[in-house]
């Protein structure tokens, strides 16, 4: 016996499946996707079952890219968990080095200075824009575009990663924060290479939404597709764009105001619809967003250190306690929970990974839809399976 | 109009074909082993260690087999076996120094922590990337010879920080 979502009287609205309650008697048939599909961004496998093309169950299966990330913290210094932290979502290192190091800045009472403040800012919108222009270059090609949106995202996306290796020596292992400041000065240079791509950035979304935006094949392949209610987002744990896109108005930078935010001027884009099309709409206004606090933050960088002078670097022994660290990041809301014990090493090193708790409601958002829409839907979802794997 | 919005779409990829031919800013293909892209001052991919003289790259290795790097590694690809008798450094002072000095550099993942928690300014990161073999065990198993660069070579790649460490050891 299978369960088969569907009311028994038919009044709920939505589309409608086909009451099979035998899988021998139906003619439903189960079919995985994955691990090596594709379209599922990486090793992550569904377990869809069919009724003719509609979806009426679908189990994720994760778990192939575990690499024991958290047991690893556990084990290694405070500063060599840093390096690991760029492999989780290995898109968007520069936030993940935040967080990470917002939390044992919390748990050793570490003052980070100003000019650090606004350079994890400028960095952190810069991984936003490199983040969501991938997206949506990816999210247009699982519909079909073969290649055209993916490659001009990953045209702009080649200039914010030149900047990553000109500053950190790295283009997506950046390895940049440490507890208490950064690693690396920008030169001249390289601020004003980085403002020149920030005041080209409005031009390229001009040229992305022209080409997108309006396409009446992308609207009908996005619009009323993987619809999530505001109250399904909420309940789930939702974060990030995905949570926004249901017209829920949460965005730590607002909430939390971590860091320097406060003082930067932003409006946070929320969609109505909660539909796929949303969920791409939402990433680009969210990068028109961004662009204004990469000027505000450029144009304000003071001067000064860049380490506060009584940040250690290794032989770290934080008192006993507890502390999470939490930034809004590209994907949703990336957290470290670290326990000491007083120990070099945490004794608790927990990632609350955005990708995988927004993962968990995939099903729900697909039932009913095709096995094309699935993979839109998941496309849409943004995840990276090095951050849901851990 | 239906349709209007894949015609404008099909203009922008049109103006973007057509762009590709006389912007040289689009030409982006570099012709690998021919050209060369200029890495950016800051590339990091492998260290190596420091000595003061390319003559006698043994006898003038700055690492002192303090060990610290070894047990900083993220991935732990530094195996480092102390010398049980002492050699006069580059200043004259008497120095234990690593009788093995290997990097797993199929392991390293070019984190640069060595590099940060060195006190003796010993291991610094390389540039050089074209370090493909055959042998994937033994060839990608670095021995002290193999990294053992000169300071001379670390003034090329970044010649102010180099300065910078030559004033500080010398004082």
């Amino acid at each position: 016996m299978i369960e088969v979502p569907t009311d028994p009287f038919g009044l709920a609205p939505g589309p409608r499946v086909r009451p099979v309650h035998d899988e021998f008697h139906g003619d439903l048939l189960e079919v995985s996707m994955g691990p090596h599909h594709p379209s599922t961004h990486g090793v992550f496998r569904m377990i869809v079952t069919l009724d003719g093309e509609t979806i009426v169950k679908l189990k994720p299966v994760f778990g192939y890219l575990h690499r024991n990330h958290e047991k690893l913290g556990e084990n290694a210094t405070y500063l060599a968990s840093m390096p690991y932290t760029d492999r989780l979502d290995y898109l968007c290192s520069m936030t993940n080095n935040w967080a990470y190091a917002l939390a044992v800045e919390k748990l050793t009472g570490q003052a980070v200075p100003e000019r650090a403040e606004y350079l994890r800012v400028i960095l952190a919108e810069l991984t936003r824009l490199l983040n969501h222009s991938c997206l949506a270059g990816f999210l247009l090609q699982d519909c079909g575009c073969s290649g055209t949106p993916l490659m001009y995202a990953f045209r702009e996306r080649e200039k914010i990663l030149d900047l990553f290796e000109a500053l950190s020596g790295s283009r997506m292992m950046c390895n940049y924060q440490r507890f208490g400041g950064c690693r690396v000065d920008p030169t001249p240079d390289w601020l004003e290479a980085a403002k020149r791509l920030v005041d080209g950035y409005g031009r390229f979304l001009d040229e992305f939404e022209e080409l997108l935006t309006g396409n009446e094949i992308l609207m009908a392949r996005t619009q009323g597709v993987g619809r999530m209610p505001a109250a399904l987002a909420i309940s789930a744990g939702i974060t990030g764009p995905m949570l926004r896109a249901a017209g829920v108005a949460y965005d730590l930078r607002k909430v939390d105001g971590y860091g320097i935010y406060p003082r930067f001027n932003f409006r946070v884009p929320l969609g109505a619809q909660g539909d796929t099309y949303d969920r791409y709409m939402i990433r680009i206004l969210e990068m028109r967003e961004s662009i204004p606090i990469l000027q505000q933050a450029l144009r304000e960088l003071p001067a000064g250190p860049i380490l506060d002078s009584k940040a250690k670097l290794r032989g770290l022994r934080p008192k006993a306690g507890e502390a999470y660290g939490r930034i809004e990041g590209p994907k949703g809301e990336i957290g470290f929970y670290l326990i000491s014990d007083g120990g070099p090493n945490p004794y608790r090193y927990r990632v609350r990974a955005p990708s995988f708790v927004n993962l968990t409601i995939l099903e729900d958002l697909c039932l009913g839809h095709t096995v094309a829409d699935a993979v839109i839907i998941l496309g849409s979802i943004d995840i990276v399976l090095g951050e849901v794997d851990r | 109009m239906l349709g209007s919005g894949i015609l404008q779409g099909l203009a922008v990829t049109a103006r973007n074909l057509t762009g590709s031919f006389h912007d040289p800013a689009r030409y982006t293909t570099t012709e690998y082993p021919e050209q060369r892209t200029v890495l950016p001052p800051n590339y990091r991919n492998f260290p190596f260690l420091v000595s003061e003289s390319a003559a006698d790259a043994m006898g003038t290795m700055r690492c002192v087999a303090c060990q610290i790097c070894e047990k900083e590694c993220p991935p732990q690809c530094i195996y480092i076996e102390k010398s049980k008798d002492k050699k006069p450094d580059a200043a004259g002072k008497m120095q234990i120094y690593p009788l093995i000095f290997d990097i797993d550099v199929s392991v390293c993942m070019s984190c640069q922590i060595c590099v940060e928690v060195c006190p003796f300014d010993a291991i610094k990161m390389d540039q050089e990337f074209e370090i493909a073999t055959a042998d994937r065990f033994q060839g990608l198993l670095f021995d002290r010879e193999k990294l053992a660069k000169p300071n001379s070579y670390f003034h090329q790649l970044h010649p102010a920080e180099a300065a910078e460490v030559d004033a500080r050891l010398a004082a």
